[in-house]
């Protein structure tokens, strides 16, 4: 299997996917000439021309819903977030038309929409470029809301995201872009919400999206040297939630440590805990340990973000207080 | 044209070559890793700012884009708090939590540095509500770049600024590119003056390679919109030398080395020099101890950030919500 770069199963999946149907189509700020500003896209312009990747201006509002009404009336449009902080000037025409449209019109229309791009922190970026706003998008009825942390499913999720007829937020992040794993090559997808259990372990769940999910990794492997055999599970779709497979892994191991990197209050993994006690409480033996961001714009300085966000030692810190050892 | 107010020669050049001087060191800086995240320099565009800002009075307000260095500097913002605030040292002007794109010096009037496209326009157009609300005489300096035009934001506000006769001047640094892509793929207005028409806001252009020319503009356009109490736009073309920001190459697919070198020979910094020397304003000697005198303030800038404390992690929390 070859190995690719996030980026660059991003990149198959939407080629595959426009090669497929000419109704896909890619727009977004910087993606063609530019190659994109993380070059997503690199190369797509050259493959398919001006009509199918799109330049626009630095109008979040007006292309976001450009793509909206461009898909009520059947094309598939893939919108480019350069980043997901600018994402907040689209939420208008994402919330009260993207995802109302199909409701008002008693399900005359649908709108087979992807918004796609990076979101969170990314080294030194400061609070207006380093937020995670899943939960933003999470709170909407009608919006899929993903979250891929690795190639493989950076490609089959959003194949399936561009196919699928209702919005689809798709939550990438700068970090991972440039990691890199196996990714099957041509025609290969993956359900929207359903969950992977990425390592299993006995005595506690760890559940993380996106690059949060490659710090639950790295922690289990330092829990493991100190005995503790934590289950990895990697959500991969925040909404809707694979409740299963989440239920499924508390029912093993008993206790639970969700981690996110956005704001702690109304945050997704405030969601994942509801949830969890409503379908399991019978089977926990300890509260749920949210590890999320601390509740700050995030700052530029140096050892303030490294504060500000989630880390391995927070991570251990609420293992540790699940398993009350 | 006012002849009246002599211009501060003197004063602009050592401005405009402070700004260079210092966004130097700070490109070295951030390659060896002392300064992080984005850092859009504004090398080449230093007249705009310095033109601009010379012109206004103490109690007028400046609120600019993230490509903030040379306004702040411009404004008197102390180049060690600056350079401290791009290492993120609790010493800088935002105690290190903002960072290169988010200066603040509120104690000048310099209401920030904003990282939202667009975004900064808006409240700009809200100080200038405030300063009529509350009778005052002073004048908004809003920056933004030409890739803002387009936006929403910018429009809205343009249409309430002249509504309500607010006292703003809108000032579009046209550098000829958002990121890597040239205005004219950006916006349907060409001539961004007809966006100001649009909204019945008086327009004018400005060299933005020439800050003699900036100041004297800058100063009539400040001061009859403090007069008539009513918005102005103007549009100064400039040019900038190097990438977007420090992770963006200076050259490539959207425009050639030589197109960069054809805009250097328009240096503002060269042409005010050469101005200066021929007026017999300055000799070269003179301009040798300007030089060497900025770079002891650089230099001193850098030694001042590298010396300075992180912010205590107690900072964390702080400044989030008013106790
Ligand atoms: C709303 C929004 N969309 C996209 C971006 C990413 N971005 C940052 S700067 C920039 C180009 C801006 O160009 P311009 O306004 O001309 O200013 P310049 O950088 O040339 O000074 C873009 C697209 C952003 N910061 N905000």
């Amino acid at each position: 299997m070859p190995v690719l770069a996030y980026r660059d199963a991003l990149r198959a999946a939407m080629r595959e996917e426009m090669r497929r149907d000419p109704n896909v189509f890619l727009m977004g700020e910087e993606v063609g000439f530019y190659n994109g500003a993380f070059k997503v896209s690199r190369g797509m312009l050259d493959e398919f021309g001006q009509k199918r990747v799109i330049d626009t201006p630095i109008t979040e509002a007006a292309f976001t819903g450009i793509g909206i009404g461009a898909a009520m009336v059947g094309l598939r449009p893939i919108i480019e977030m350069m980043t997901f902080n600018f994402a907040i000037l689209a939420l208008d025409q994402i919330i009260n038309n993207a995802v109302k449209v199909r409701s008002m019109s008693g399900g005359q229309l649908s709108v087979p929409i992807v918004i796609r791009g990076p979101g969170g922190s990314a080294l030194r970026l400061a609070a207006q470029h380093s937020q995670s706003l899943e939960s933003l998008f999470c709170h909407i009825p009608g919006l899929k809301v993903i979250a891929p942390s690795h190639p493989r499913d950076a490609k089959g999720l959003l194949k399936s995201a561009i196919r699928d007829d209702n919005p689809v937020i798709c939550f990438e992040a700068q970090a991972l872009y440039g990691t890199t794993g196996e990714v099957p090559e041509g025609e290969y997808t993956l359900p929207i919400g359903k969950a992977q259990v990425r390592r299993e372990g006995a005595d506690v769940t760890l559940i993380g999206w996106s690059k949060m999910q490659l710090l639950c990794m790295k922690t289990a492997e330092q829990l493991s040297e100190e005995g503790i055999d934590a289950e990895v599970i990697d959500p991969c779709t925040l909404r809707p939630l694979d409740m299963e497979t989440l239920v499924n892994s508390v029912r093993k191991t008993h206790r639970v440590v969700i981690v996110e990197e956005a704001w702690p209050y109304a945050g997704v993994s405030a969601e994942i805990a509801d949830r969890i006690y409503y379908n399991a409480l019978g089977f926990l033996d300890a509260p749920i340990e949210r590890v999320t961001g601390e509740d700050v714009p995030i700052p530029y300085a140096k050892n303030l973000e490294a504060a500000a966000l989630p880390s391995a030692a927070k991570i251990t810190a609420a293992v540790k207080k699940v398993m009350y050892s | 044209m006012m002849t009246s107010n002599p211009i501060p020669r003197h004063l602009l050049l050592r401005q405009m070559i402070l700004i260079r001087r210092f966004e130097e060191r700070a490109a070295e800086m951030y390659a060896l890793g002392k300064i992080a995240g984005f850092c859009h320099l504004y090398i080449g565009e230093e007249a705009v700012a310095v033109g601009a800002i010379s012109a206004t009075r103490e109690e007028d307000y400046i609120v600019t884009s993230y490509r903030d260095h040379g306004h702040a500097l411009a404004r008197g913002a102390s180049p060690n708090q600056v350079m401290a605030e791009l290492f993120g040292k609790a010493t800088g002007v935002s105690k290190g939590k903002g960072g290169s794109m988010h200066l603040f010096d509120v104690a000048r009037n310099f209401m920030g540095g904003y990282a939202i496209v667009g975004g900064h326009i808006p409240i700009a157009t809200g100080i200038a509500f405030a300063m009529k609300y509350l009778e005052k005489d002073a004048v908004v300096l809003c920056f933004f770049g030409e890739g803002a035009v387009p936006s929403g934001a910018f429009h809205e506000s343009l249409n309430l600024a002249a509504l309500w006769k607010l006292p703003v001047v809108y000032i579009c640094e046209n550098n000829r590119y958002g990121m890597g892509t040239p205005v004219e793929r950006a916006s349907a207005l060409y001539d961004i003056g007809n966006a100001a028409r649009a909204y019945d806001i008086p327009f004018h252009q400005v060299d933005g390679m020439s800050v003699t020319a900036a100041y004297q503009q800058m100063k009539e356009v400040i001061e009859s919109v403090r007069v008539y109490k009513r918005p102005s736009f103007v549009e100064a073309r400039t040019y900038r030398y190097m990438g977007h920001s420090m992770s963006d190459p200076a050259h490539g697919h959207y425009r050639t080395k030589a197109e960069i070198d054809e805009h250097k020979k328009n240096d503002p910094i060269f042409q005010l020099t050469q101005e200066m020397i021929q007026a017999s304003e300055m000799t070269p000697s003179d301009l040798t101890k300007m030089e060497a005198e900025i770079a002891g303030i650089v230099q001193e800038a850098v030694d001042f950030a590298e010396a300075s404390p992180e912010p205590a992690l107690s900072a964390l929390t702080e400044d989030v919500w008013v106790e």
